[in-house]
């Protein structure tokens, strides 16, 4: 009964690795300099960050679930990290402390909004989004955090970034790697063992399947849906801190394209190897499939204001190889 | 005898392996309620989505009113004067919109112009309200109205399209007996004006107030026409459940120690107390029509629903699980019925599916031993004699009855206390269901087994002892040997009077 792959199995499961090694030849043809060790590593901390939350928004993706405010918890944690630093005048410790802490209970709230108050997943983590992008704003005004701004209560903040915590943003090992991708890729095997090959990472897929069969099945899947918001909270507020330390400030302004570009990746990886669902090695493809595109059109002098354009197409098309072409019944409702 | 309105012959229906419809003959008067009873998978439901045109007929010929009728759409069946009213309320009317928008909705669907003229809108609502008797505000929204009269907006708004064939499937199963009462009245008008109504139930009482003819569904088939007064209720039952004397052959063996006894238990207010035990190498069936209760003791016993009062003591220790995860724990599992929708996981291959509930049984720690999980898999594979090319098949690459089959196999892959088959035999075919019969009856010795059937057939087969559920309560205790049936059946149809004999 077994037959050979078919051209469309193939196509299915190859058709977007295929897709990035063409797109590695040709911009190594066509821009100068692309394909050396200095660009790959600027394309991997380009895409280190937003690697980061996607692979949050996959854990929630996993159990049926979406989490639309993981780019404000990460700018939640931009701004919490650097108010602990520069306002509490406290160590890089404790500014990742709270706000990796500031993360998990957001998930934590999106979580519960969920599954106890039964409000939609995208509703629920939508008016926490909206939430938190007003909430950072109030301590400050409206201001970007750095040493020497003025306090609401007229006095100046005297605190200053930690080169500790600048670290973590802008240290290369061995002035050529840095911190930050390799942040990504330890989280990336983290949440790859974790979804593949832990009991938990199963239940979570079945959760995602047919909840109702593994509720029956003896599942906690309430339990399990928080835990997914949690790390995505987590996750994102990682991002965030990575961000303050690349930045050295906390700038209300940046974060902007986090939201879409995680959640672009993530569903991207539907479409590696032909998964047709959320897993991580596809989110962390995904990433760097978007990163090499970008980086070889700059490389390439595209103007900036068409990148936006591209990554929205280049979504389409990997939801197309998801969903028409495996004719899979796959995951509709995203 | 009036008129056919509606005559089906030789109508088929399969889905991929399954045979759903094996050849349906059927008339349906006008001016008459004809009842069409059949037991859980027997078709009925495939047979009216055939008739309002969400699904067509693989083969075989429709008429209606003399024409051919095969319609595409389900608007198209509408046109055509075939109007449904279906078992969940909700899926008749638009909640958020006000009793008169739902009563045009049709017309509304079809778009002629595009601003609403309220006030035309009020009027016609109200006579087509008024045309079958409902008396209601037209301005209120649906989703403030009661169950009853969100299916008499439901009804009233098919009746709009003056219908031939008017198809009600199982329209008092969320009623109260008053609610059910007005729409008696409304189908009776109806009657009267000589619409044909097609009346699905496993209500006796509404059967009984209603019906001018019985068919009998089985395994696809009308396998029985009762219409000569005074109708045959008991005979249209035992039709629909079927009893032709089955090829297995039960040896009733020795029951072993108690493991699960039930005291008083009060499935519902107003229901009955019984008391049950079941033992260890005792497969005990559980006989009933839909509504009897079986769901409900089913998902007492898992901790899906706590009981109204009663005792159960499993191994003589108190039972009274609160979900579950704590049902398994104390080693009470059970396989639900509705396998697609509560036990199939369709992202997941035969070994996943398997292994599901007890993942921590193939994990150090917490990571998961594949070669555990595959071992355990490939025993149950060659045990159930699952039909598959290997244990990493995805599930819905599976027949049916392999499928079942491998839900069967994830609740003996691990030694119960009590296990409970919730309609194991479910839309399976006869080989798979003499193999999980089998199976069940093999393993039987070191717990006790509960398994819930549709149909008689099943029952006879499979179990050692049969209980008959009526009205949520236990009303027929009988031992599987020499059984006389037809006392089963009185028990299963008329609750009334098995209390009175079993007492």
């Amino acid at each position: 009964m077994k037959q050979g792959p078919t051209m469309i199995d193939l196509a299915i499961k190859f058709g977007f690795l295929a897709l990035m090694a063409g797109l590695i030849v040709f911009f190594s043809i066509t821009a100068e300099g692309f394909l050396t060790p200095f660009s790959a590593v600027f394309i991997l901390q380009s895409v280190a960050i937003t690697g980061i939350l996607a692979l949050g928004v996959t854990s929630t993706l996993v159990v049926g679930g979406f989490d639309l405010s993981i780019g404000a918890v990460a700018t939640s944690a931009l701004m919490l990290s650097s108010y602990v630093m520069v306002v509490w005048e406290m160590n890089a410790f404790w500014a990742v402390t709270f706000s990796l802490m500031m993360g998990a209970f957001v998930g934590f709230l999106n979580g519960v909004l969920i599954v106890k108050m039964r409000v939609p997943d995208l509703l629920a983590t939508l008016g926490m989004m909206f939430l938190l992008i007003g909430a950072q704003r109030i301590p400050t005004e409206g201001r970007s955090i750095s040493t020497g701004m003025a306090l609401p209560d007229g006095s100046i903040a005297i605190g200053t970034f930690s080169q500790a915590f600048l670290m973590l943003g802008r240290h290369r090992i061995g002035d050529l790697v840095p911190l930050s991708v390799v942040f990504l890729i330890l989280i990336a095997i983290a949440v790859w063992v974790f979804l593949e090959l832990t009991r938990h990472g199963r239940l979570m897929y079945a959760i995602g399947s047919n909840a109702q069969a593994a509720s029956l099945a003896g599942t906690n899947v309430n339990r399990y849906k928080i835990v997914a918001y949690m790390i995505s909270g987590t996750l994102a507020s990682v991002g965030g801190i990575l961000l303050a330390a690349r930045l050295g400030r906390g700038d209300v302004a940046s974060g902007n394209n986090l939201l879409l570009d995680s959640v672009a990746a993530a569903l991207i990886g539907f479409a590696v190897l032909g998964a047709s669902k959320p897993n991580a090695f596809g989110t962390a493809i995904g990433a760097l499939f978007v990163g090499i595109l970008l980086q070889g059109l700059t490389m390439l002098n595209a103007p900036y204001y068409t990148q936006d354009f591209i990554k929205g197409a280049v979504l389409v098309v990997a939801l197309m190889f998801t969903f028409a072409l495996s004719g899979r019944t796959g995951r509709g409702r995203i | 005898m009036s008129e056919p309105a509606i005559q089906l012959s030789d109508v088929r229906k399969a889905f991929g392996q399954n045979q759903v419809l094996r050849g349906i003959d059927l008339d349906i008067p006008a001016g008459q309620v004809t009842v069409l009873m059949g037991a859980n998978g027997a078709g009925k439901s495939t047979l009216v989505k055939v008739l309002c045109g969400v699904h067509s007929a693989d083969g075989g010929a429709v008429r209606l009113d003399g024409e051919a009728f095969a319609p595409a759409t389900p608007s198209e069946a509408l046109r055509a004067g075939v109007v449904t009213v279906h078992q969940s309320i909700n899926d008749g009317v638009v909640p958020d919109l006000d009793v008169a928008s739902n009563l045009l909705l049709d017309t509304l669907a079809s778009g002629a112009g595009t601003f609403l003229k309220r006030r035309e809108m009020r009027e016609k609502a109200r006579a087509i309200a008024a045309a079958v008797g409902l008396e209601i505000d037209v301005t209120r929204q649906v989703a403030d109205l009661s169950l009853a009269d969100r299916q008499l907006v439901s009804i009233a708004r098919a009746m709009a399209h003056a219908p031939k064939l008017l198809i009600l499937d199982e329209p008092t199963s969320s009623l109260s007996a008053v609610e059910a009462d007005r729409l008696f009245d409304l189908i009776e008008m109806l009657r009267a004006s000589g619409v044909a109504i097609l009346y699905i139930s496993h209500r006796m009482s509404d059967i009984r107030r209603l019906a001018d003819r019985i068919l009998s569904m089985r395994d696809g088939r009308i396998i029985g026409t009762f219409e000569e007064k005074p109708l045959d209720y008991s005979g249209a039952v035992r039709a629909m459940l079927g009893h032709e004397m089955t090829e297995v052959d039960i040896r009733v063996p020795a029951r072993g120690k108690p493991v699960m006894e039930i005291r008083d238990l009060v499935l519902r207010e107003g229901a009955a107390p019984f008391s049950i035990t079941a033992h260890e190498n005792e497969v005990i069936a559980v006989a009933g029509l839909v509504g009897s209760g079986k769901s409900a003791f089913a998902s007492v016993l898992f901790g899906l629903e706590p009981p109204v009062s009663g005792e159960m003591r499993l191994d003589g220790a108190p039972h009274l699980p609160a979900n579950a995860r704590e049902a398994i724990r104390a080693g009470v599992f059970m396989c639900p019925r509705d396998r697609l929708v509560n036990a199939v996981v369709p992202e997941f291959d035969i070994t996943e599916n398997i292994t599901l509930p007890f993942t921590r049984r193939h994990a150090r720690g917490s990571f998961l031993s594949f070669r555990s999980e595959r071992g355990t898999a490939r025993r149950m594979i060659s045990d159930m004699g699952v039909v598959c090319q290997g244990a990493d098949d995805g599930i819905l690459t599976l027949s049916g009855g392999n499928q079942q089959k491998v839900m069967v196999a994830r609740w003996m892959a691990e030694a119960s206390r009590l296990l409970i088959l919730d309609e194991p035999f479910q839309g399976v075919d006869i080989q798979a269901r003499r193999d999980i019969g089998r199976k069940i009856r093999e393993t039987a010795p070191a717990r006790g087994t509960i398994v819930f059937v549709a149909e008689l057939d099943e029952a006879l087969e499979v179990a050692d002892r049969i209980l008959v559920m009526s009205e949520h309560s236990v009303v027929g205790d009988h031992r599987n040997e020499n059984i006389d049936v037809s006392a089963i059946m009185a028990e299963v149809v008329d609750a009334a009077a098995a209390r009175a004999a079993g007492q």
